[in-house]
């Protein structure tokens, strides 16, 4: 039995986790992986907690939430804290030191890096935090094809989006690079 | 024999089931789908070309997907000013002549009660989907729970008989929405599609049937001259042809208890006989209504009961408690209301424990406990949750190992 | 009313069982039915494109003795089943029977968002200032100190003004009448069922063996009296001095607007939205 790839993406409301979370099980598709994508969130649109959760296996996926994560991408410090205890031994821990100061559990696995920031100052706003984040998740982890990614986003985003999501794919893409350990 | 008995339920269900695989595969695409859409295109496909609803979370994309699609299939979308209109709209569209459905959750499903209880006496098919959050009252919306089991049971005053389904994926949401829209016809009820909060915002990898695979049932339309039709009129298996309004059958429709030809009566005779056909119409038809899936239950000595999104966890557990040797399976209803008593027992005869894991605090437990012989429940444990979070696998896994 | 022909009654009521009805003698409801069928019979509308629909209440079992498509709903949910059947099969003319309690009481949030759609219903209220069937509690129009079995010191709640609450929601014809003034109301509910949107026929009705008898109003004659002499035409409201209006019950179409009807609507979005799929 194939074993289930199981990938948190946790932060607040408004970061844009649930569209990362069907971007990454959409791609998973493409990938011909069977998936799930489930989401958690508080009442609120913007702010309160939100996460999403994703499996990817090639077998059928009974429970679709992730309960221990092959990798957990946290976007806040509230999220980092509430969810990195059950991280598995060898799973891959991606934070946004933006806004994520303190780290409780770090390993050769764990990537620090300023989504926020970087999205701020390359590609001139926050908004596409999520898109960086995911694409840095996925050439890090190699969970799902990066074509499979961009075909994915170009189905998820408004036309008028796709170019600046694709920007931030690429950049995404390009701190993996740098950050690979 | 038990067994053989299994398989012929597990033959009548399949052979009932609407869905067949369709021979040419790889034209069949695979789409990444939330539960609330399957459900909307579920509807679509099983010709539903009327929708009265209001806004509640979380079955709000069913609504927003059917506002969209239906005019284009020449179909009616109306946002009504509650969900008690909400009913109310369907079940008289239904009677001139629509295939109907409505979505909503909790609250608004307490609203519909009375509705669904005209739909039931007025024998109008129509179809009810309530996506399951945390109640009581407001709750929290946003969470699952699988509280509404017994309320779609007996929600409406009085008896009345229940047709309710219950999906545990994305996939089986589409399928058991065309079922909900084939049995309200058939039986010419209110079927009632239960979903979990989980299983309505999920999104799955899913492969949708060809069309023309799509078995779909509509009611029977009479074939007599008007003034021979009977609105009630009994036959072997309860069910009758349906005229609609405007077509020339001027037919009266009455909450009321009613005879044969839809008046209302005091008489005591004529009251028995319309109970009876409700309850008659369910209770002759258990095989073609009840379906329910066997989970390794082969050599179980410990059986795992449940429904939705807990049979999901339920599974997960039984694949690791069976990597270590346990011999545990899962049984599991996708049609919680007839309850299936026949498969249930079996499982009792079979095994020597049952762990019943629900959202709730003791609901389809109560059922089982029904049905075991001795009343005494030191076999029967329950695993309840009702703080907006899953039963997960390991929660299942550990009851399991205490018990064996 | 003499010369009422004998085929109209055989047309257009149910005989078989139904009858005797359930109306008390002196009752405005079999007033109300005639006034119906009558405006029914001068259209020469076809029976199976008539559709009645009503909810709970003495005025609600009109239905049953009618032979048209008949549908006997929940207590204040006529209005909301009438939409539905009425957006599936918009041909039909759907007429809509209910009461004062029924409509604006229970069944008032479905009024107003019916009004609001402007959804081409006709709804006849028969307003007897309270719930005749269950035997005399308060309603929304039972007036200011009178008295009902819930209200046994006097009501101390103000009346609905009905035709208001519907014009003030939307409605694109209202009009008031009395059950005394039997032709005028059988015009009004034709003109009603000709309106193409939202049309409510306020029918101020006798209740002499609840009402009355709890309020002292004598007999059916006394308060058929009472409607003829405490109500004046719209068209004399005018023309008389403000005292002479005040407390007076007005007759009168007192709203007949041009406004898009629902299903009209519905249907012209349908139209857009498939032309847009064509392309």
């Amino acid at each position: 039995m194939a074993k289930n790839y199981e990938i948190r993406l946790s932060g607040s409301g408004g970061q844009g986790l649930i569209l990362a979370g069907i971007i990454l099980a959409r791609a998973a598709v493409h990938d011909k992986r069977r998936t799930t994508q489930t989401q958690s969130y508080g009442p609120e649109s913007r702010g309160g907690y939100s996460r999403a959760d994703v499996i990817i296996s090639d077998s059928e996926i009974y429970f679709p939430e992730a309960t221990s994560f092959d990798c957990l991408l946290s976007l806040t410090q509230e999220a980092c804290d509430k969810y990195i205890f059950d991280i598995k031994e060898q799973g891959v821990l991606i934070v946004d030191t933006t806004f994520v100061k303190n780290l409780s559990l770090v390993s050769d696995n764990t990537y620090e890096v300023p989504f926020t920031d970087i999205a701020q100052e390359k590609l001139g706003s926050p908004i596409t935090t999520n898109i960086i984040s995911l694409s840095f998740l996925v050439k890090i982890t190699g969970v799902v094809k990066p074509e499979s990614l961009k075909k994915a986003i170009e189905e998820s985003v408004k036309p008028a989006f796709v170019s600046l999501n694709l920007k931030a794919m690429e950049l995404g893409f390009e701190l993996a690079q740098q950050y690979k350990k | 024999m038990p067994k053989t008995k299994t398989e012929k339920t597990k033959v009548a269900a399949v052979k009932e089931a609407p869905i067949k695989e369709s021979p040419k595969k790889d034209n069949r695409k695979v789409v990444l789908m939330q539960g609330n859409e399957a459900v909307a295109l579920g509807a679509l496909d099983a010709g539903v070309n009327f929708f009265a609803g209001y806004p509640i979370t979380p079955s709000t994309e069913i609504a927003e997907i059917l506002a969209a699609e239906l005019p284009k299939r020449n179909g009616v979308f109306v946002q009504m000013e509650d969900e008690i209109a909400s009913i109310c709209a369907i079940t008289g569209a239904s009677l001139a002549g629509a295939k109907t459905l409505t979505a909503t959750s909790g609250p608004g499903f307490s609203l519909m009660q009375e509705g669904i209880g005209f739909a039931k006496i007025t024998e109008t098919p129509c179809v009810v989907v309530n996506v399951q959050r945390s109640g009581p009252s407001t709750g929290m919306p946003t969470s699952p729970a699988q509280g509404d089991i017994m309320q779609a049971k007996w929600g409406t005053h009085g008896d009345a008989p229940a047709i309710v389904l219950y999906p545990d994926s994305v996939k089986e949401s589409y399928e058991l929405t065309i079922r909900a829209v084939n049995l309200s016809e058939k039986y010419r009820t209110c079927v009632i599609l239960l979903l979990d909060e989980v299983i309505g915002h999920m999104r799955e990898a899913v492969t949708l049937p060809d069309i023309e695979n799509v078995r779909v049932i509509s009611r029977i339309k009479p074939t007599v001259p008007p003034q021979w039709y009977k609105h009630y009129d009994e036959n072997q298996k309860y069910l009758s042809p349906l005229a609609s309004y405007g077509e020339g059958y001027r037919f009266h429709v009455t909450g009321l208890t009613h005879d044969s030809h839809g008046f209302p009566t005091n008489k005591a005779s004529e009251a028995a006989d319309m109970m009876e056909r409700l309850r008659k119409k369910i209770s002759h038809n258990i095989r073609d209504l009840v379906q329910i899936e066997s989970h390794k239950m082969e050599d179980a000595t410990i059986a795992i009961f449940a429904a939705g999104i807990t049979s999901r966890a339920a599974k997960s557990a039984v694949a690791a408690a069976r990597a270590e040797g346990i011999k545990v399976g899962l049984l599991r209803p996708l049609t919680i209301w007839p309850f299936p008593d026949d498969a249930v027992r079996r499982m009792l005869r079979n095994v020597e424990t049952v762990i019943v894991p629900e959202l709730n605090q003791g609901q389809l437990i109560h059922e089982i406990q029904r049905l075991t012989k001795d009343k005494s429940d030191s076999n029967l444990i329950a695993i309840q949750r009702v703080n907006g979070r899953l039963i997960t696998p390991n929660d299942i896994l550990r009851k399991i190992k205490e018990v064996c | 009313m003499a010369n009422i022909p004998q085929k109209i009654i055989h047309e257009y009521l149910r005989h078989d069982k139904k009858f005797p009805h359930v109306w008390c003698s002196g009752c405005s409801n079999g007033i109300v039915l005639g006034g119906i069928i009558r405006a029914i019979a001068d259209m020469q509308l076809d029976r199976d494109d008539i559709m009645m629909v009503s909810g709970i209440g003495c005025s609600s079992r009109m239905p049953v003795y009618v032979d048209f498509n008949t549908l006997h709903t929940l207590h204040g949910r006529s209005i909301a089943y009438a939409t539905g059947i009425k957006l599936h099969k918009p041909h039909m003319k759907v007429i809509v029977v209910t009461g004062d309690g029924d409509c604006t009481a229970i069944g008032g949030n479905h009024l107003i968002h019916a009004a609001r759609r402007n959804i081409d219903l006709t709804v006849v209220l028969i307003n007897n200032n309270i719930y005749g069937m269950t035997g005399g509690q308060c309603s929304p129009t039972t007036p200011h100190e009178a008295i009902a079995t819930t209200a046994p010191y006097g009501n101390i709640e103000p009346d609905f003004n009905i035709c208001n609450l519907a014009m003030g929601a939307g409605a694109s014809f209202v009009g008031r009448t009395t059950a005394f003034h039997a032709i005028e109301m059988q015009n009004m509910i034709k003109d009603a069922i000709i309106h193409p949107g939202f049309s409510m026929v306020e029918v101020i009705s006798a209740c002499p063996v609840i009402f009355g008898r709890l309020n002292k109003k004598g007999g059916a004659p006394d308060m058929m009296k009472a409607m003829r002499d405490n109500s004046i035409p719209l068209a004399a409201v005018e023309k008389l001095p403000p005292e002479k209006v005040e407390g007076k019950i007005i007759r009168g179409i007192l709203r007949r607007d041009e406004r898009p009807e629902y299903c009209d609507e519905y249907a012209k979005l349908v139209k857009r939205v498939q032309a847009k799929e064509a392309k």
